[in-house]
């Protein structure tokens, strides 16, 4: 229970930074950091399976994919 | 005064999710459904993880998934210029390495994932993106390799048809789309199940080769 509630704590962090943070590799980031802990908080909840689609999909390849849109445009936000 | 319009309407939002959240016990289910699958879905089906009863919706989701890879490949082809020739920068040594060693082994696992898909949490769809984060591994690591797009194209239209035409079999031998037309066979063994092994072996490359094509697309852009 307490582990779970760490979890959601470092969870509203990684989030409330990718809103605040103005370079934008870093608000990636902790956006992969939140996909992260959320698919190990599926697996807590019992829901194997969308912890696996959560933590491929979320991620990885969502990240890798903001990373190169962020390449080819601004890396900070004005 | 935007601001304060835009936190009005959040409260609002918030309170009310909070409100018709909190009537809804948690962890015990009301519906009768959920029920039933979990005491005779096994029984039913053979397989311990149940795609029968949702095959339906998996159609539309890998469709839904094949509409967004070919509008991604249509805008990426219509706004691409000459082909420059640009010196690819290798990646370092650790990536390369690292890359090397993990590849067979991410591909492994989601081969497993969805050839288990059946006996264990996970399936088609989850095994594919695993797969999918392979290539992606390629791409990092490997700069100079690329996928063979022919071979991502065949693989991704042969899934999709292996799927719907077993789908389209049940409807001619039964009476409904996805009818399980083969012998069950014993519950917890790999050879089990009946279509859904097939179905989801299918699902896998199909959402594999999808997913690595829509990557191979992004990273021929940058």
């Amino acid at each position: 229970m307490i582990f779970v509630s760490v979890l959601v704590f470092v969870m509203l962090i990684g989030a409330i930074a990718a809103s605040i943070f103005k370079d934008l590799i870093n608000a990636v980031i902790a956006m992969a950091l939140v996909s992260l802990l959320a698919s190990i908080l599926f697996y807590f909840l019992q829901a194997p399976d969308v912890a696996m689609a959560e933590a491929a999909i979320g991620a990885a390849l969502t990240t890798a994919i903001f990373i190169i849109a962020i390449k080819r445009t601004n890396r900070h936000e004005e | 005064m935007r601001k304060i319009i835009s936190i009005l309407l959040l409260v609002i939002i918030a309170s009310g999710i909070t409100f018709s959240l909190v009537k809804i016990p948690f962890g015990i289910s009301k519906t009768k459904v959920g029920n039933y699958y979990i005491e005779k879905g096994i029984e039913q089906t053979g397989a311990t993880n149940i795609v029968n009863y949702r095959g339906f919706d998996t159609l539309g989701e890998i469709t839904v998934l094949f509409i967004a890879a070919i509008g991604l490949g249509a805008v990426l082809r219509a706004g691409r210029k000459k082909k420059s020739e640009r010196k690819i920068e290798p990646a370092s040594l650790i990536l390369y390495t690292g890359c090397k060693f993990l590849f067979p082994l991410i591909l492994l696992f989601g081969a497993y994932i969805f050839i288990h898909g059946h006996l264990t949490p996970g399936g088609g769809f989850q095994g594919g993106a695993v797969i999918a984060s392979a290539f992606l591994l390629i791409y990092l690591g490997c700069r100079e390799r690329r996928i063979n797009k022919t071979v991502t194209k065949v693989t991704d239209s042969l899934g999709g048809l292996i799927f719907v035409v077993t789908g389209l079999i049940g409807l001619a031998v039964g009476n409904y789309f996805l009818i399980n037309f083969l012998p069950k066979g014993i519950p917890n063994l790999l050879f089990s199940a009946g279509i859904i092994p097939i179905i989801y072996i299918a699902i896998g490359f199909k959402v594999g080769s999808e997913l690595a094509g829509i990557i191979d697309g992004l990273m021929e852009e940058t």
